[in-house]
Protein backbone atom coordinates (compact mmCIF):
# COMPACT_ATOMS: atom_id res chain seq x y z
CA UNK A 1 0.00 0.00 0.00
CA UNK A 2 1.24 3.42 -0.65
CA UNK A 3 0.30 4.93 2.13
CA UNK A 4 2.88 3.08 4.07
CA UNK A 5 5.48 3.65 1.95
CA UNK A 6 8.01 6.68 2.73
CA UNK A 7 6.19 9.35 0.87
CA UNK A 8 6.63 11.58 -1.24
CA UNK A 9 9.75 14.43 -1.71
CA UNK A 10 12.67 12.09 -0.47
CA UNK A 11 12.86 11.31 -4.49
CA UNK A 12 14.83 12.74 -7.11
CA UNK A 13 13.72 16.18 -8.41
CA UNK A 14 14.00 19.49 -5.72
CA UNK A 15 11.39 21.68 -4.96
CA UNK A 16 11.45 25.48 -6.10
CA UNK A 17 11.95 27.63 -3.57
CA UNK A 18 8.38 29.23 -3.59
CA UNK A 19 7.47 25.06 -3.41
CA UNK A 20 9.28 25.13 0.19
CA UNK A 21 8.15 27.64 1.33
CA UNK A 22 4.67 26.79 0.64
CA UNK A 23 4.95 23.36 1.69
CA UNK A 24 6.87 24.85 5.22
CA UNK A 25 3.34 26.77 5.47
CA UNK A 26 1.54 23.57 4.91
CA UNK A 27 3.15 21.71 7.33
CA UNK A 28 2.52 24.53 10.21
CA UNK A 29 -0.71 25.38 9.29
CA UNK A 30 -1.41 21.18 9.84
CA UNK A 31 0.85 21.34 13.15
CA UNK A 32 -1.30 23.59 14.62
CA UNK A 33 -5.09 22.00 13.56
CA UNK A 34 -3.67 18.40 14.52
CA UNK A 35 -2.59 19.91 18.05
CA UNK A 36 -6.04 21.09 18.54
CA UNK A 37 -7.36 17.88 17.43
CA UNK A 38 -5.87 16.17 20.28
CA UNK A 39 -7.32 19.12 22.58
CA UNK A 40 -10.32 17.24 23.65
CA UNK A 41 -8.12 13.91 24.82
CA UNK A 42 -5.53 16.37 26.91
CA UNK A 43 -7.81 18.27 28.79
CA UNK A 44 -10.44 15.00 29.56
CA UNK A 45 -6.66 13.52 30.93
CA UNK A 46 -5.37 16.89 32.62
CA UNK A 47 -9.04 17.15 34.44
CA UNK A 48 -9.63 13.35 35.25
CA UNK A 49 -5.90 13.95 37.78
CA UNK A 50 -7.11 17.13 39.00
CA UNK A 51 -8.62 17.48 42.46
CA UNK A 52 -12.26 18.00 42.03
CA UNK A 53 -12.26 21.08 44.32
CA UNK A 54 -9.68 22.73 42.29
CA UNK A 55 -11.30 22.44 38.85
CA UNK A 56 -14.68 23.96 40.39
CA UNK A 57 -12.49 26.94 41.57
CA UNK A 58 -10.45 27.09 38.14
CA UNK A 59 -11.81 24.79 35.33
CA UNK A 60 -9.70 25.74 32.78
CA UNK A 61 -6.62 25.95 34.08
CA UNK A 62 -4.41 23.86 32.48
CA UNK A 63 -1.66 22.94 34.61
CA UNK A 64 -2.72 22.59 38.12
CA UNK A 65 -0.56 22.47 41.20
CA UNK A 66 -1.36 19.20 42.57
CA UNK A 67 -1.92 15.97 40.98
CA UNK A 68 -3.94 12.55 42.27
CA UNK A 69 -5.25 9.62 40.60
CA UNK A 70 -8.40 9.44 43.51
CA UNK A 71 -10.68 9.83 40.38
CA UNK A 72 -9.56 6.56 38.96
CA UNK A 73 -10.12 4.53 42.14
CA UNK A 74 -13.67 6.60 42.59
CA UNK A 75 -14.62 6.12 38.75
CA UNK A 76 -13.62 2.24 39.43
CA UNK A 77 -15.01 1.85 42.53
CA UNK A 78 -18.84 3.35 41.19
CA UNK A 79 -19.89 1.88 38.28
CA UNK A 80 -19.09 -1.97 37.44
CA UNK A 81 -16.52 -0.93 34.74
CA UNK A 82 -14.56 -4.27 34.94
CA UNK A 83 -18.20 -6.16 33.97
CA UNK A 84 -18.35 -3.87 31.02
CA UNK A 85 -14.61 -4.57 30.07
CA UNK A 86 -15.26 -8.43 30.23
CA UNK A 87 -18.93 -7.97 28.12
CA UNK A 88 -17.29 -6.00 25.64
CA UNK A 89 -14.27 -7.85 25.62
CA UNK A 90 -15.96 -11.47 25.01
CA UNK A 91 -18.49 -9.87 22.21
CA UNK A 92 -16.00 -7.75 20.37
CA UNK A 93 -13.23 -11.64 20.44
CA UNK A 94 -16.33 -13.29 19.17
CA UNK A 95 -17.76 -11.00 16.80
CA UNK A 96 -14.17 -10.84 15.12
CA UNK A 97 -13.47 -14.95 15.45
CA UNK A 98 -16.93 -15.62 13.84
CA UNK A 99 -16.69 -13.06 10.90
CA UNK A 100 -13.38 -14.10 9.87
CA UNK A 101 -14.48 -17.34 9.80
CA UNK A 102 -17.70 -17.52 7.87
CA UNK A 103 -17.01 -14.48 5.59
CA UNK A 104 -13.49 -15.47 4.56
CA UNK A 105 -15.35 -18.99 3.60
CA UNK A 106 -17.82 -17.76 1.19
CA UNK A 107 -15.06 -15.22 -0.18
CA UNK A 108 -13.25 -18.47 -0.95
CA UNK A 109 -16.24 -20.24 -2.85
CA UNK A 110 -16.94 -17.01 -4.77
CA UNK A 111 -13.02 -16.26 -5.73
CA UNK A 112 -12.35 -19.98 -6.54
CA UNK A 113 -14.79 -22.21 -6.42
CA UNK A 114 -17.31 -22.49 -9.93
CA UNK A 115 -20.63 -22.85 -8.84
CA UNK A 116 -24.09 -23.30 -9.91
CA UNK A 117 -25.84 -20.33 -8.40
CA UNK A 118 -22.59 -18.53 -7.82
CA UNK A 119 -23.63 -15.08 -10.19
CA UNK A 120 -26.96 -14.83 -7.66
CA UNK A 121 -25.04 -15.02 -4.59
CA UNK A 122 -22.44 -12.33 -5.76
CA UNK A 123 -25.49 -9.89 -6.88
CA UNK A 124 -27.01 -10.71 -3.32
CA UNK A 125 -24.06 -9.51 -0.83
CA UNK A 126 -23.34 -6.68 -3.08
CA UNK A 127 -27.20 -5.80 -2.64
CA UNK A 128 -26.59 -6.65 1.07
CA UNK A 129 -23.52 -3.77 1.09
CA UNK A 130 -26.34 -0.94 0.24
CA UNK A 131 -28.29 -1.91 3.09
CA UNK A 132 -28.68 0.51 5.83
CA UNK A 133 -28.90 -2.08 8.76
CA UNK A 134 -28.81 0.21 11.80
CA UNK A 135 -31.91 1.65 10.38
CA UNK A 136 -33.68 -1.76 11.53
CA UNK A 137 -32.80 -1.57 14.81
CA UNK A 138 -36.54 -2.36 15.77
CA UNK A 139 -37.13 -4.76 13.67
CA UNK A 140 -33.96 -6.56 14.48
CA UNK A 141 -34.86 -5.98 18.07
CA UNK A 142 -38.30 -7.54 17.85
CA UNK A 143 -36.52 -10.33 15.87
CA UNK A 144 -33.96 -11.16 18.49
CA UNK A 145 -36.47 -11.43 21.26
CA UNK A 146 -38.31 -14.34 19.06
CA UNK A 147 -35.55 -15.90 18.79
CA UNK A 148 -35.21 -15.38 23.32
CA UNK A 149 -31.94 -13.74 22.92
CA UNK A 150 -32.06 -10.27 24.82
CA UNK A 151 -29.68 -10.12 27.29
CA UNK A 152 -27.30 -12.58 25.54
CA UNK A 153 -24.17 -11.92 24.07
CA UNK A 154 -25.02 -13.65 20.92
CA UNK A 155 -27.86 -10.85 20.33
CA UNK A 156 -24.75 -8.89 19.58
CA UNK A 157 -22.40 -10.95 17.93
CA UNK A 158 -24.74 -13.13 15.31
CA UNK A 159 -26.05 -9.73 13.62
CA UNK A 160 -22.06 -8.32 13.43
CA UNK A 161 -21.52 -11.52 11.81
CA UNK A 162 -23.26 -10.81 8.44
CA UNK A 163 -21.11 -8.45 7.24
CA UNK A 164 -21.15 -8.30 3.40
CA UNK A 165 -18.14 -5.92 3.27
CA UNK A 166 -15.81 -8.24 4.57
CA UNK A 167 -16.92 -11.20 1.90
CA UNK A 168 -15.68 -8.81 -0.84
CA UNK A 169 -12.68 -7.75 1.25
CA UNK A 170 -11.94 -11.71 1.64
CA UNK A 171 -13.27 -12.37 -2.32
CA UNK A 172 -10.50 -9.41 -3.96
CA UNK A 173 -7.91 -10.88 -1.68
CA UNK A 174 -8.43 -14.19 -2.49
CA UNK A 175 -8.77 -13.99 -6.29
CA UNK A 176 -5.04 -12.70 -6.33
CA UNK A 177 -3.97 -16.14 -5.55
CA UNK A 178 -3.26 -17.49 -8.90
CA UNK A 179 -5.87 -20.57 -9.98
CA UNK A 180 -3.03 -23.03 -11.17
CA UNK A 181 -1.55 -22.94 -7.59
CA UNK A 182 -5.09 -24.21 -6.37
CA UNK A 183 -4.98 -26.45 -9.78
CA UNK A 184 -1.98 -27.55 -8.51
CA UNK A 185 -3.14 -28.72 -5.50
CA UNK A 186 -6.22 -30.22 -6.65
CA UNK A 187 -3.94 -32.77 -8.70
CA UNK A 188 -2.23 -33.46 -6.07
CA UNK A 189 -5.31 -35.06 -3.88
CA UNK A 190 -5.56 -32.09 -1.52
CA UNK A 191 -8.63 -31.21 -0.57
CA UNK A 192 -11.05 -27.85 -0.99
CA UNK A 193 -11.05 -27.58 3.17
CA UNK A 194 -7.35 -27.82 3.32
CA UNK A 195 -6.62 -25.57 0.08
CA UNK A 196 -8.61 -23.17 2.18
CA UNK A 197 -7.31 -23.19 5.32
CA UNK A 198 -3.50 -24.20 4.50
CA UNK A 199 -3.11 -22.46 1.37
CA UNK A 200 -5.65 -19.52 0.66
CA UNK A 201 -5.94 -18.01 4.57
CA UNK A 202 -1.90 -17.56 5.23
CA UNK A 203 -2.12 -15.65 2.03
CA UNK A 204 -4.65 -13.52 2.93
CA UNK A 205 -3.23 -12.15 6.41
CA UNK A 206 -3.79 -8.54 5.53
CA UNK A 207 -7.32 -8.82 4.64
CA UNK A 208 -7.39 -10.77 7.80
CA UNK A 209 -6.29 -8.21 9.96
CA UNK A 210 -8.77 -5.61 8.00
CA UNK A 211 -11.45 -7.53 8.61
CA UNK A 212 -10.63 -8.29 11.98
CA UNK A 213 -9.94 -4.83 13.16
CA UNK A 214 -12.70 -3.14 12.18
CA UNK A 215 -15.29 -5.20 13.43
CA UNK A 216 -13.41 -5.11 16.75
CA UNK A 217 -13.82 -1.26 16.72
CA UNK A 218 -17.33 -1.25 14.86
CA UNK A 219 -18.88 -4.22 17.64
CA UNK A 220 -16.61 -2.69 20.30
CA UNK A 221 -18.26 1.00 19.70
CA UNK A 222 -21.76 0.09 18.89
CA UNK A 223 -24.35 1.72 21.12
CA UNK A 224 -28.09 1.31 19.77
CA UNK A 225 -28.21 -2.19 19.57
CA UNK A 226 -26.42 -2.94 23.63
CA UNK A 227 -28.88 -0.44 24.57
CA UNK A 228 -31.88 -2.07 23.40
CA UNK A 229 -30.48 -5.65 23.88
CA UNK A 230 -28.52 -5.88 27.58
CA UNK A 231 -30.45 -4.04 29.86
CA UNK A 232 -28.95 -5.61 33.32
CA UNK A 233 -26.19 -2.93 34.70
CA UNK A 234 -23.99 -5.99 34.93
CA UNK A 235 -24.43 -7.20 31.36
CA UNK A 236 -23.70 -3.93 29.68
CA UNK A 237 -21.06 -2.30 27.33
CA UNK A 238 -18.66 0.27 27.70
CA UNK A 239 -20.30 2.22 25.49
CA UNK A 240 -23.81 1.67 27.10
CA UNK A 241 -22.53 1.54 30.77
CA UNK A 242 -20.71 5.10 30.26
CA UNK A 243 -23.75 6.53 28.63
CA UNK A 244 -25.74 6.28 31.85
CA UNK A 245 -23.12 9.02 33.36
CA UNK A 246 -23.85 11.76 30.50
CA UNK A 247 -25.52 14.70 32.51
CA UNK A 248 -24.75 13.36 35.42
CA UNK A 249 -23.64 15.03 38.42
CA UNK A 250 -22.09 18.21 37.45
CA UNK A 251 -19.41 18.06 40.60
CA UNK A 252 -17.37 15.26 39.92
CA UNK A 253 -15.71 16.11 36.28
CA UNK A 254 -12.92 14.14 37.48
CA UNK A 255 -14.71 10.98 38.00
CA UNK A 256 -15.96 11.30 35.08
CA UNK A 257 -13.53 12.07 33.01
CA UNK A 258 -11.71 9.20 34.64
CA UNK A 259 -14.11 6.94 33.84
CA UNK A 260 -14.15 8.65 29.99
CA UNK A 261 -10.12 7.70 30.42
CA UNK A 262 -10.67 4.14 31.17
CA UNK A 263 -13.06 3.39 28.66
CA UNK A 264 -10.75 4.56 25.56
CA UNK A 265 -7.85 3.22 27.40
CA UNK A 266 -7.74 -0.41 25.77
CA UNK A 267 -9.09 0.76 22.24
CA UNK A 268 -6.75 3.54 22.25
CA UNK A 269 -3.67 0.72 23.55
CA UNK A 270 -5.02 -1.34 20.11
CA UNK A 271 -4.75 2.00 17.93
CA UNK A 272 -1.04 2.79 18.67
CA UNK A 273 -0.04 -0.86 18.42
CA UNK A 274 -2.14 -1.48 15.10
CA UNK A 275 -1.76 2.03 13.76
CA UNK A 276 -0.48 1.04 9.97
CA UNK A 277 -3.09 -1.92 9.80
CA UNK A 278 -6.24 0.67 10.63
CA UNK A 279 -5.08 3.14 8.42
CA UNK A 280 -4.36 0.88 5.71
CA UNK A 281 -7.71 -1.37 6.22
CA UNK A 282 -9.48 2.09 6.24
CA UNK A 283 -7.63 2.75 3.19
CA UNK A 284 -8.66 -0.06 1.43
CA UNK A 285 -11.71 -1.02 2.33
CA UNK A 286 -13.82 1.77 3.25
CA UNK A 287 -16.32 0.19 5.63
CA UNK A 288 -17.08 2.08 8.42
CA UNK B 1 -9.67 -24.07 -33.83
CA UNK B 2 -10.14 -27.42 -35.05
CA UNK B 3 -13.07 -29.88 -34.06
CA UNK B 4 -12.52 -31.01 -30.87
CA UNK B 5 -13.43 -34.52 -29.83
CA UNK B 6 -14.15 -34.65 -26.09
CA UNK B 7 -12.85 -38.24 -24.85
CA UNK B 8 -15.48 -40.16 -22.64
CA UNK B 9 -12.68 -39.82 -19.62
CA UNK B 10 -12.16 -36.12 -20.23
CA UNK B 11 -15.82 -35.68 -20.58
CA UNK B 12 -16.15 -37.79 -16.77
CA UNK B 13 -13.50 -35.67 -15.42
CA UNK B 14 -15.41 -32.07 -16.29
CA UNK B 15 -18.55 -33.91 -14.88
CA UNK B 16 -16.86 -34.90 -12.06
CA UNK B 17 -15.20 -31.23 -11.50
CA UNK B 18 -18.52 -29.43 -11.88
CA UNK B 19 -20.13 -31.30 -8.99
CA UNK B 20 -17.45 -30.79 -6.57
CA UNK B 21 -17.15 -27.22 -7.53
CA UNK B 22 -21.31 -27.28 -6.67
CA UNK B 23 -21.12 -29.48 -3.61
CA UNK B 24 -18.06 -27.47 -2.04
CA UNK B 25 -19.39 -23.82 -3.09
CA UNK B 26 -22.43 -24.29 -1.42
CA UNK B 27 -20.62 -25.97 1.87
CA UNK B 28 -18.52 -23.15 2.01
CA UNK B 29 -21.41 -20.48 1.36
CA UNK B 30 -23.73 -21.65 3.87
CA UNK B 31 -22.67 -20.40 7.20
CA UNK B 32 -22.48 -16.76 5.57
CA UNK B 33 -26.09 -17.36 4.05
CA UNK B 34 -27.41 -18.84 6.84
CA UNK B 35 -26.84 -15.76 8.94
CA UNK B 36 -27.17 -13.02 6.36
CA UNK B 37 -30.63 -14.65 5.96
CA UNK B 38 -31.73 -14.67 9.25
CA UNK B 39 -29.92 -11.49 10.63
CA UNK B 40 -30.09 -8.82 7.47
CA UNK B 41 -33.04 -9.90 4.98
CA UNK B 42 -34.74 -11.24 8.21
CA UNK B 43 -35.41 -7.59 9.89
CA UNK B 44 -36.15 -6.32 6.42
CA UNK B 45 -38.99 -9.25 6.69
CA UNK B 46 -39.95 -8.63 9.91
CA UNK B 47 -40.41 -4.94 9.63
CA UNK B 48 -42.79 -4.75 6.93
CA UNK B 49 -44.62 -7.56 8.31
CA UNK B 50 -45.00 -6.14 11.57
CA UNK B 51 -45.63 -2.43 9.86
CA UNK B 52 -49.72 -4.57 9.32
CA UNK B 53 -50.00 -4.98 12.72
CA UNK B 54 -51.20 -2.83 15.71
CA UNK B 55 -48.26 -4.87 17.26
CA UNK B 56 -47.02 -3.31 20.76
CA UNK B 57 -43.50 -3.69 21.49
CA UNK B 58 -44.05 -5.41 25.10
CA UNK B 59 -46.67 -8.07 24.39
CA UNK B 60 -45.86 -10.96 22.64
CA UNK B 61 -47.72 -11.78 19.25
CA UNK B 62 -48.72 -9.15 16.24
CA UNK B 63 -51.58 -7.87 17.24
CA UNK B 64 -54.66 -7.11 14.77
CA UNK B 65 -54.50 -6.36 11.67
CA UNK B 66 -54.73 -2.84 10.18
CA UNK B 67 -53.60 -2.60 6.43
CA UNK B 68 -52.07 0.52 6.03
CA UNK B 69 -53.25 2.49 8.48
CA UNK B 70 -49.83 2.60 10.20
CA UNK B 71 -48.25 3.84 6.98
CA UNK B 72 -51.05 6.76 6.75
CA UNK B 73 -50.60 7.81 10.28
CA UNK B 74 -46.65 8.04 9.84
CA UNK B 75 -47.06 9.78 6.36
CA UNK B 76 -49.92 12.24 8.37
CA UNK B 77 -47.66 12.64 11.20
CA UNK B 78 -45.57 16.06 11.40
CA UNK B 79 -43.41 14.80 14.01
CA UNK B 80 -42.07 11.99 11.58
CA UNK B 81 -41.24 14.29 8.95
CA UNK B 82 -40.09 16.99 11.31
CA UNK B 83 -37.42 14.16 12.97
CA UNK B 84 -36.85 13.34 9.13
CA UNK B 85 -36.36 16.97 8.55
CA UNK B 86 -33.73 16.71 11.59
CA UNK B 87 -31.89 13.86 9.80
CA UNK B 88 -31.39 15.78 6.40
CA UNK B 89 -30.66 18.75 8.54
CA UNK B 90 -27.57 17.12 10.06
CA UNK B 91 -26.82 15.77 6.70
CA UNK B 92 -26.25 19.12 5.45
CA UNK B 93 -24.94 20.45 7.93
CA UNK B 94 -22.13 17.61 8.42
CA UNK B 95 -21.48 16.77 4.58
CA UNK B 96 -19.68 19.57 2.86
CA UNK B 97 -17.53 20.18 6.05
CA UNK B 98 -16.27 16.15 5.80
CA UNK B 99 -16.10 16.19 2.12
CA UNK B 100 -14.06 19.64 2.27
CA UNK B 101 -12.34 19.89 5.30
CA UNK B 102 -10.55 16.18 5.45
CA UNK B 103 -8.95 16.60 1.59
CA UNK B 104 -7.51 19.55 2.07
CA UNK B 105 -6.10 18.45 5.06
CA UNK B 106 -4.87 15.30 3.71
CA UNK B 107 -3.77 17.31 0.46
CA UNK B 108 -1.56 19.17 3.23
CA UNK B 109 -0.36 16.20 4.39
CA UNK B 110 0.81 14.44 1.40
CA UNK B 111 3.14 17.04 0.89
CA UNK B 112 4.45 16.87 4.43
CA UNK B 113 7.81 14.23 4.37
CA UNK B 114 8.58 13.45 7.60
CA UNK B 115 5.95 11.98 10.87
CA UNK B 116 3.22 11.56 8.86
CA UNK B 117 2.17 8.96 11.62
CA UNK B 118 1.41 12.06 14.06
CA UNK B 119 -1.73 13.45 11.54
CA UNK B 120 -2.61 9.72 11.20
CA UNK B 121 -2.80 9.75 14.79
CA UNK B 122 -4.46 13.09 15.63
CA UNK B 123 -7.07 12.90 13.23
CA UNK B 124 -7.81 9.20 13.20
CA UNK B 125 -7.90 8.24 16.97
CA UNK B 126 -10.98 10.07 17.77
CA UNK B 127 -12.82 7.88 15.35
CA UNK B 128 -11.56 4.81 17.24
CA UNK B 129 -13.55 6.30 20.54
CA UNK B 130 -17.10 5.10 21.70
CA UNK B 131 -19.87 7.96 20.99
CA UNK B 132 -20.38 7.54 24.43
CA UNK B 133 -17.24 8.49 25.09
CA UNK B 134 -17.08 11.47 22.85
CA UNK B 135 -20.49 12.62 24.09
CA UNK B 136 -19.30 12.50 27.82
CA UNK B 137 -15.66 15.11 26.87
CA UNK B 138 -17.80 17.14 24.92
CA UNK B 139 -20.65 17.73 27.49
CA UNK B 140 -17.99 18.43 29.76
CA UNK B 141 -16.31 20.88 27.31
CA UNK B 142 -19.68 22.74 26.86
CA UNK B 143 -20.79 23.32 29.76
CA UNK B 144 -21.50 26.94 30.23
CA UNK B 145 -19.37 28.19 33.36
CA UNK B 146 -16.89 25.30 32.95
CA UNK B 147 -16.37 24.55 29.68
CA UNK B 148 -13.27 24.60 27.85
CA UNK B 149 -14.95 25.22 24.77
CA UNK B 150 -17.27 28.07 26.62
CA UNK B 151 -14.40 29.73 27.62
CA UNK B 152 -12.76 29.39 24.39
CA UNK B 153 -15.59 31.58 23.30
CA UNK B 154 -14.51 34.18 26.10
CA UNK B 155 -11.01 34.32 24.90
CA UNK B 156 -11.85 35.50 21.25
CA UNK B 157 -13.96 37.63 22.80
CA UNK B 158 -17.57 36.03 21.45
CA UNK B 159 -20.26 34.88 23.73
CA UNK B 160 -20.71 31.51 23.76
CA UNK B 161 -24.06 29.83 22.60
CA UNK B 162 -26.19 27.84 25.17
CA UNK B 163 -25.00 24.60 23.33
CA UNK B 164 -27.68 22.29 25.07
CA UNK B 165 -30.14 24.49 25.58
CA UNK B 166 -31.04 26.57 22.39
CA UNK B 167 -31.41 25.18 19.25
CA UNK B 168 -28.66 26.94 17.17
CA UNK B 169 -26.13 26.51 19.95
CA UNK B 170 -27.74 22.54 20.08
CA UNK B 171 -27.03 21.98 16.29
CA UNK B 172 -23.69 24.05 16.39
CA UNK B 173 -22.01 21.72 19.18
CA UNK B 174 -23.93 18.37 17.27
CA UNK B 175 -21.94 19.19 14.11
CA UNK B 176 -18.72 19.85 15.95
CA UNK B 177 -18.13 17.03 17.99
CA UNK B 178 -19.27 14.89 14.54
CA UNK B 179 -17.01 16.46 12.76
CA UNK B 180 -14.33 16.31 15.45
CA UNK B 181 -14.79 12.40 16.04
CA UNK B 182 -15.36 11.42 11.94
CA UNK B 183 -13.01 13.66 10.15
CA UNK B 184 -10.12 11.17 10.12
CA UNK B 185 -11.93 8.63 8.82
CA UNK B 186 -12.48 10.43 5.54
CA UNK B 187 -8.81 12.17 5.97
CA UNK B 188 -7.28 8.61 5.89
CA UNK B 189 -9.12 7.80 2.79
CA UNK B 190 -8.10 10.40 0.57
CA UNK B 191 -4.75 10.37 2.03
CA UNK B 192 -4.20 6.92 0.42
CA UNK B 193 -5.94 8.01 -3.23
CA UNK B 194 -3.49 10.88 -2.90
CA UNK B 195 -0.82 9.15 -2.44
CA UNK B 196 -1.66 6.35 -5.28
CA UNK B 197 -0.94 8.83 -7.73
CA UNK B 198 2.06 8.92 -9.39
CA UNK B 199 5.04 10.92 -8.41
CA UNK B 200 6.10 11.83 -12.27
CA UNK B 201 2.86 12.98 -13.13
CA UNK B 202 4.07 16.18 -9.82
CA UNK B 203 7.54 16.04 -11.22
CA UNK B 204 6.36 17.01 -14.74
CA UNK B 205 4.40 19.21 -13.30
CA UNK B 206 7.12 20.92 -11.44
CA UNK B 207 8.98 20.91 -14.51
CA UNK B 208 5.97 22.99 -16.10
CA UNK B 209 6.55 25.90 -12.76
CA UNK B 210 2.75 25.09 -11.49
CA UNK B 211 2.47 26.24 -8.14
CA UNK B 212 1.43 24.12 -5.52
CA UNK B 213 -2.04 25.32 -5.59
CA UNK B 214 -2.24 25.17 -9.31
CA UNK B 215 -0.68 22.10 -8.69
CA UNK B 216 -3.88 20.42 -6.00
CA UNK B 217 -6.58 22.05 -8.27
CA UNK B 218 -5.63 21.28 -11.46
CA UNK B 219 -4.20 17.55 -10.78
CA UNK B 220 -4.81 16.01 -7.48
CA UNK B 221 -8.61 17.03 -7.09
CA UNK B 222 -9.30 15.72 -10.52
CA UNK B 223 -7.02 12.56 -10.16
CA UNK B 224 -8.78 11.69 -6.60
CA UNK B 225 -12.79 13.02 -7.89
CA UNK B 226 -13.67 8.82 -7.54
CA UNK B 227 -12.55 8.84 -3.93
CA UNK B 228 -14.53 12.39 -3.23
CA UNK B 229 -17.68 10.83 -4.72
CA UNK B 230 -16.92 7.52 -2.81
CA UNK B 231 -16.41 9.95 0.71
CA UNK B 232 -19.63 11.88 -0.60
CA UNK B 233 -22.53 8.97 -0.54
CA UNK B 234 -20.47 7.00 2.37
CA UNK B 235 -20.65 10.63 4.73
CA UNK B 236 -24.86 10.94 3.32
CA UNK B 237 -25.31 7.91 4.14
CA UNK B 238 -23.68 7.74 7.79
CA UNK B 239 -24.54 10.99 8.23
CA UNK B 240 -28.91 9.85 7.48
CA UNK B 241 -28.35 7.33 10.32
CA UNK B 242 -27.51 9.74 12.62
CA UNK B 243 -28.42 8.92 16.34
CA UNK B 244 -26.03 8.15 19.46
CA UNK B 245 -24.52 11.84 19.65
CA UNK B 246 -27.87 13.77 19.33
CA UNK B 247 -29.81 11.21 21.91
CA UNK B 248 -26.60 11.00 24.47
CA UNK B 249 -25.70 14.85 24.05
CA UNK B 250 -29.23 16.80 24.03
CA UNK B 251 -32.15 13.85 23.87
CA UNK B 252 -33.30 14.96 20.61
CA UNK B 253 -33.66 18.68 22.57
CA UNK B 254 -34.26 21.54 23.35
CA UNK B 255 -38.25 20.33 22.71
CA UNK B 256 -37.65 17.56 20.35
CA UNK B 257 -36.11 20.54 18.01
CA UNK B 258 -33.41 17.99 16.70
CA UNK B 259 -34.50 14.54 17.21
CA UNK B 260 -33.44 12.60 14.41
CA UNK B 261 -35.53 9.83 12.42
CA UNK B 262 -34.15 6.76 14.31
CA UNK B 263 -34.82 9.03 17.85
CA UNK B 264 -38.04 9.08 16.54
CA UNK B 265 -38.63 5.21 15.89
CA UNK B 266 -36.66 4.93 18.83
CA UNK B 267 -39.09 6.75 21.06
CA UNK B 268 -42.58 5.85 19.51
CA UNK B 269 -41.46 1.80 19.45
CA UNK B 270 -39.78 1.69 22.69
CA UNK B 271 -40.90 4.62 25.20
CA UNK B 272 -44.60 4.31 23.61
CA UNK B 273 -44.58 0.72 22.95
CA UNK B 274 -45.88 1.26 19.22
CA UNK B 275 -44.03 -1.31 17.69
CA UNK B 276 -46.53 -1.50 14.36
CA UNK B 277 -46.47 2.11 13.95
CA UNK B 278 -42.65 2.35 14.84
CA UNK B 279 -41.94 -0.44 12.36
CA UNK B 280 -43.98 1.49 9.29
CA UNK B 281 -42.02 4.25 10.10
CA UNK B 282 -38.76 2.49 9.93
CA UNK B 283 -39.96 0.70 6.31
CA UNK B 284 -40.18 4.77 5.36
CA UNK B 285 -36.52 5.77 6.14
CA UNK B 286 -35.15 2.36 5.08
CA UNK B 287 -36.64 3.03 1.80
CA UNK B 288 -35.53 6.52 1.79
CA UNK B 289 -31.92 5.76 2.68
CA UNK B 290 -32.08 2.68 -0.22
CA UNK B 291 -33.41 5.50 -2.50
CA UNK B 292 -30.10 7.60 -1.91
CA UNK B 293 -27.86 4.63 -2.11
CA UNK B 294 -30.16 3.36 -5.62
CA UNK B 295 -29.93 7.00 -7.70
CA UNK B 296 -26.23 7.54 -6.39
CA UNK B 297 -25.42 4.54 -8.02
CA UNK B 298 -27.51 5.23 -11.32
CA UNK B 299 -26.00 8.61 -11.15
CA UNK B 300 -22.62 7.37 -11.34
CA UNK B 301 -23.59 4.50 -13.69
CA UNK B 302 -24.49 7.47 -16.05
CA UNK B 303 -21.79 9.29 -15.49
CA UNK B 304 -19.77 6.37 -17.01
CA UNK B 305 -21.43 5.82 -19.89
CA UNK B 306 -21.62 9.59 -20.72
CA UNK B 307 -17.54 9.36 -20.80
Amino acid sequence: MSLMSTPRAGRGFHPDLATKAFNRLATTCLVVFALLWLVPFAWALITSLRPNDEITADPVDFWGSSWTLDAYSKAWDANPIGWWYVNSLIISVLAVVLTVAVCSMIGFALAHLDFRGKRVLVALVLAGIMMPMESLVLPQFMQLRAFHLLGTYWALILPAIAAPVAVFIFRAFFRQIPDSLIDAARIDGVGWWRIYLQICMPLCRPATSAVAILTFISTWNAFLLPLLVLTQTKSQTIPVGLSSLIGGSAIQYAETMASSILGILPLFAAFLLLQRRIVQGVAQTGIR
Amino acid sequence: MSSVTITRAEHRRSERRRSEHNRAGWLFSMPFLVIYALFLVGPVLVGLVVSFFNTATVAPGLGEWVGLDNYAEVLGSGEFWASMWHSTLFTLLTTPLLVVLPLIAAMLAARVTRNQWFFRLAFFAPYVVPSSIVCLIFAFMYTPETGLISHAFGWVGLTAPDFLGSVNGAWFSVVMLTVWWTFGFNFILYLAAIMDIPEDVYEAAALDGTSPLQQMRHLTIPMVRSTISLVVLLQVLASLKVFDQIYLLLQGGPDKATRPAIEYIYDTGFTSYRGGYAASATMVYFLALVLVAVIWALLRRGRKVAE
